[in-house]
């Protein structure tokens, strides 16, 4: 498809991540990974709750709600119960099996896939009002953090031709 | 399906230039295939393709980690040595089929 003559070619990613859960950062780092995967540039911003996943304290320790997700199953399919979501270590539980099944399909954790997709050539920012808000500074996150940055400056990232702004 | 002829041999390809049967495959073909990509095969391009290929035939899913974790070369290193997509251009010079991993 690659090859295909097209006039709208997408140039360069601009995703943004504002949650923390599992599944919500590791959407805008298969998205920023397949990015530059395919030769395209790619920049990662985290906001709000998605700063967890530049959180060096953090970022490996990211959960999956089970309570408030309709779509949670028990292992076969069967309905998972809001009140077994509850339970303590449930929910540390099912995040830990999220991980292993991923690690299965070769999907790294999150510092290993900050790596991969840096050594590529993406970038991944942090957002000022939200580093600011929850009181963190430039040494509490991953060293694959190239800057702390202002909404303003994020559009200047995202500028240009054949350029897409992604909300995960 | 088409055919091609490259390096003096007539070779069955998909629409996207990927080899149909990695056997046809041979290092002068890759030559051939680098060049349309605008790469010049080095030796370190040929133990990556070598990789590739070994662990094609043992029925693997590649991913760029896996490429990254071979001993071959680091991630950093596959991206420079086949810029702009070095999973899919990797694996066209390898003579094995699209990959189908997203990671």
């Amino acid at each position: 498809m690659a090859e295909k003559e097209n006039s709208h070619k997408i140039k360069k990613v601009c995703i943004i991540c504002a949650k923390g859960s599992i599944e919500d950062v590791y959407a805008s780092l298969v998205m920023a990974n397949g990015a530059v995967m395919e030769g395209m540039e790619a920049k990662l911003f985290f906001t709000f709750f998605g700063l967890d996943a530049i959180t060096k304290k953090r970022m490996n320790k990211l959960h999956t709600a089970t309570i408030g997700n309709p779509a949670m199953r028990m292992p076969g399919g069967l309905p998972f119960p809001s009140l077994m979501g509850m339970l303590p270590g449930v929910e540390a539980g099912v995040s830990t099996m999220m991980k292993k099944q991923m690690e299965e399909l070769d999907v790294p954790p999150v510092d290993e896939f900050l790596d991969m997709i840096t050594a590529g050539g993406g970038e991944v920012f942090a957002c000022k009002l939200a580093v600011d808000m929850f009181k963190l500074a430039k040494e509490d996150l991953s060293e694959h953090v190239s800057d702390i940055i202002t909404v303003g400056d994020f559009y200047e990232l995202a500028a240009g031709e054949g350029s897409q702004i992604i909300f995960t | 399906m088409a055919q091609k002829t490259i390096a003096g041999k007539t070779i069955d390809v998909t629409d996207e230039g990927y080899l149909v049967d990695a056997s046809q495959w041979n290092e002068d073909i890759a030559k051939e295939l680098a060049k349309e990509e605008d790469i010049e095969l080095t030796d370190a391009h040929f133990e990556v393709l070598n990789f590739i290929r070994e662990s094609h035939q043992k029925g693997e899913v590649l991913t760029i980690r896996k490429v990254g974790k071979s001993g071959k070369t680091d991630i950093k290193g596959f991206y420079q040595l086949f810029p702009g997509g070095p999973l899919k251009k990797a694996s066209r010079i390898a003579g094995i089929p699209k990959p189908t991993s997203c990671v």
